[in-house]
């Protein structure tokens, strides 16, 4: 008797494991820095509480690699991978693949996210992927040299900028002839696109293309932006400043060869780094406003989107939303620096202990500016690529802000022919 | 490739049954290598040429329509022209790509003789010189590259701030090609010498012990007697070096990122429209067109010189 009790309650919670069905997701995680780490430990958690399991894919390092990979996987509609970690500018790129995440998720878990986010990631009404942290341009500052040169406060608008960069500048070239004011992203790439956005949209010429896709950057604000970029070049800015990317960027600043320097946030956690020369020196703040307008930030980041082609659906969008939560973004906020997409975090008494910049800059993370990859669709990266091209042309000398607007806005015209 | 001199003095009838046995084998021994070619070399290239003639998205290849050579030169009824030969980025591209050819290949050539010249007379230390000029050659192009944009930056490179006091070379496309050839030069030119020292050391050492006898000049010797003997080798040499800059592709993507160097090499600029822009179609069209332009510049090689490659 106590045998065949014993077979009947074995069968039953065979039975019942078999119901739950435990499956293998696939999650593609981006490999730079403590990120694969953060990826796994997340990706261990949701498994120990789901009792599915999870399989890492390592994705390469650079974003435009990661996208032709991507698209080979998606193009052949395979399954193999079922969570996607997705950069903020591919949704337009990549909508038809995914799994639409309205409805699918209650609306109130995706509008605790910052909207502007949100928006990024709709595609047509459709919802590609949910945040998963976030990034938007900052001004990082020499807080010695500001008060060495008497100033109180970093510069609230671009021309207060020029004029701090040069003063600080002519004064530390007396004993450094490698000092310079103000370095950015000046190099012919995406990068050039974030950065040229910002000092548009802050004297408010708009977002290249607005968000109905008409083309609206041949304007004077904008041209008078690109005038304004040009005249930083050899005067507070190193010529080579066009051919410099993050990291050329970050490495002349963290040598202590720059007062100012635009750049992500990830450039806060190593420039405090033991090996940095400006350790401890370090300002973050908003990036400054253009004559009558406001500060800008771009938009960067990355979400998680689950794939059309995943064989299990539901469980992949278990993971997803785990990985979004609250609980989840704190963790990886502590740990890895990485900005939540949610606003209640930014008030964590443990983010801020982390983080500190976080709590002042938040409205620069809650009011950044989306590149108008959504509008543009799978012709985004073409728009960009123009509109970084002019850019470039206008700070090499080539040519003057209004002429490069209006030919950018042919260009981008004839990029667009019946549509986006 | 036909064997015309065939003797048939004797027994003609047998001799060429051995032969035709020997072709059936032949045919036999070479079927793998011509599947694995199929496979690995055809099949790529008849899809890109068959997806030259097609729109087609990255994404999505299967969603394609047929356009025929819209690709190549296509301008629609509101006069926008869409086909890449009507893109004046492709023609600096292939302007940029020709001049870094023609200077980096010449430089190459020229400085690779003198050094296999050196290397090739007799002093000491001269197995140990060989070797160690092939250590650019052996450095992978990508750290070559990266390693160079950073000596041609402008405030710690040791090109850009100490030899040229602050100047970005890279900034501006025109200049930034002839920085390219340098690095070009700088990493190829002792492969040309080791190419170059193989022909010379197949040179009869006892024809220059003549030559000296009777009285010729070195320089005499060398125009005379070591260039002329030197010419197959030179010229396979040359051939080589040439399509591989033709089809360069690294330098200029990482000295100077996918946006300039889709203005300043034709692989760049496919690249940037088959990956970067998704355009499958226009990406193979332009890849065809690179195929058919280094064809016809092997051709005229090979017709001009008279290459041989046995």
């Amino acid at each position: 008797m106590k045998k065949a009790i014993a077979i009947v309650s074995l069968t039953a919670a065979f039975a019942a494991a078999s119901q739950s069905q435990a499956v293998t997701i696939t999650l593609a995680c981006g490999t730079v820095g403590q990120e694969l780490q953060l990826c796994k430990d997340g990706a261990a958690r949701w498994s120990k509480k789901t009792g599915n399991t999870v399989k890492i894919f390592e994705s390469p390092n650079l974003t435009n690699d990661r996208l032709g990979l991507y698209q080979q996987q998606l193009a052949a509609r395979s399954s193999d991978i079922d969570v996607y970690q997705l950069d903020v500018i591919w949704p337009g790129l990549l909508s038809q693949h995914f799994v639409d995440l309205k409805g699918k998720i209650p609306a109130a878990e995706i509008n605790q996210h910052f909207k502007g986010i949100v928006d990024a990631n709709t595609v047509n009404g459709k919802l590609v992927s949910l945040p998963w942290f976030t990034d938007a341009g900052l001004l990082f500052y020499r807080t010695d040299l500001l008060k060495k040169y008497g100033y109180s406060a970093p510069p609230k608008t671009w021309a207060e900028l020029a004029t701090m960069a040069k003063k600080i500048q002519d004064g530390e070239q007396k004993t450094n002839k490698t000092f310079t004011g103000f370095v950015f992203q000046g190099k012919n790439y995406e990068g050039l696109t974030c950065d040229a956005l910002e000092w548009v949209n802050s004297f408010g010429g708009g977002t290249i293309v607005d968000s109905t896709g008409k083309i609206t950057i041949n304007n004077p604000k904008a041209a008078q932006a690109l005038d304004t970029a040009a005249s930083w070049i050899r005067n507070i800015s190193p010529a080579g400043v066009t051919t410099y990317d993050e990291e050329a960027a970050r490495g002349i600043f963290q040598s202590g060869n720059a007062a100012f320097m635009r750049n992500w946030p990830y450039a806060w956690a190593n420039g405090q780094g033991p090996d940095s020369k400006v350790r401890g020196k370090i300002g973050a703040a908003p990036l400054p406003a253009g004559p009558g307008g406001k500060p800008a930030a771009t938009l960067g980041g990355w979400n998680l989107g689950v794939s059309a082609y995943s064989k299990n659906q539901a469980a992949a969008i278990d993971l997803v939303r785990y990985l979004t939560s609250p609980a989840e973004q704190k963790i990886r906020a502590i740990e890895g620096s990485y900005n939540p997409t949610i606003p209640a975090l930014y008030k964590d008494q443990a983010v801020l202990k982390a983080n500190p910049f976080f709590g002042s800059l938040y409205s620069v993370f809650t009011n950044a500016v989306p590149r108008p990859s959504a509008p543009t669709k799978g012709k985004y990266n073409q728009v960009s690529q123009a509109f970084s091209s002019a850019v470039s042309d206008v700070l090499n000398g080539k040519s003057k802000g209004q002429a490069a607007v209006a030919s950018l806005a042919t260009s981008i015209a004839r990029i667009k022919g019946r549509g986006f | 490739m036909t064997t015309n001199a065939t003797p048939t003095s004797a027994a003609p009838t047998r001799r060429r049954g051995i032969e035709a046995a020997r072709a059936r084998q032949a045919i036999w021994l070479l079927l793998p290598t011509l599947i694995a070619l199929a496979i690995v070399a055809g099949y790529p290239l008849y899809r890109t040429i068959f997806y030259s003639l097609y729109d087609a998205n990255l994404t999505s290849p299967d969603q394609r329509t047929f356009l025929g050579l819209g690709n190549f030169w296509f301008t629609t009824s509101d006069g926008v022209p869409l086909g890449f030969l009507q893109d004046p980025k492709w023609w600096t591209a292939v302007k940029n790509t020709l001049l870094f050819t023609v200077v980096s290949v010449f430089l190459e050539t020229v400085f690779g003789m003198i050094i296999a010249l050196v290397v090739n007379s007799a002093f000491r230390g001269r197995a140990f010189l060989r070797t160690a000029m092939l250590v650019p050659w052996a450095i992978p192009t990508v750290v070559s590259a990266q390693m160079w944009a950073y000596m041609y930056n402008d405030s710690f490179g040791l090109v850009g701030r100490g030899v040229l006091g602050g100047q970005a070379l890279l900034a501006n496309t025109d200049s930034a090609i002839w920085a390219l050839i340098a690095v070009d030069v700088w990493k190829t030119t002792s492969f040309m010498a080791l190419l170059i020292l193989a022909g010379l050391q197949s040179l009869p050492g006892d024809m220059y012990e003549a030559a000296d006898m009777d009285g010729a000049s070195k320089w005499t010797q060398f125009w005379r007697l070591t260039l002329p003997l030197l010419r197959p080798a030179l010229l396979v040499a040359l051939v080589f070096r040439s399509l591989d800059a033709l089809r360069v592709f690294d330098i200029m993507y990482v000295m100077l990122g996918p946006v300039n160097a889709a203005q300043t090499s034709m692989t760049g600029y496919a690249r940037q429209a088959l990956i970067d822009n998704q355009l499958l179609g226009l990406g193979s069209a332009v890849a065809v067109a690179i195929f058919l332009i280094i064809m016809v510049i092997v051709v005229i090689y090979v017709t001009a010189f008279r290459v041989k490659f046995d």
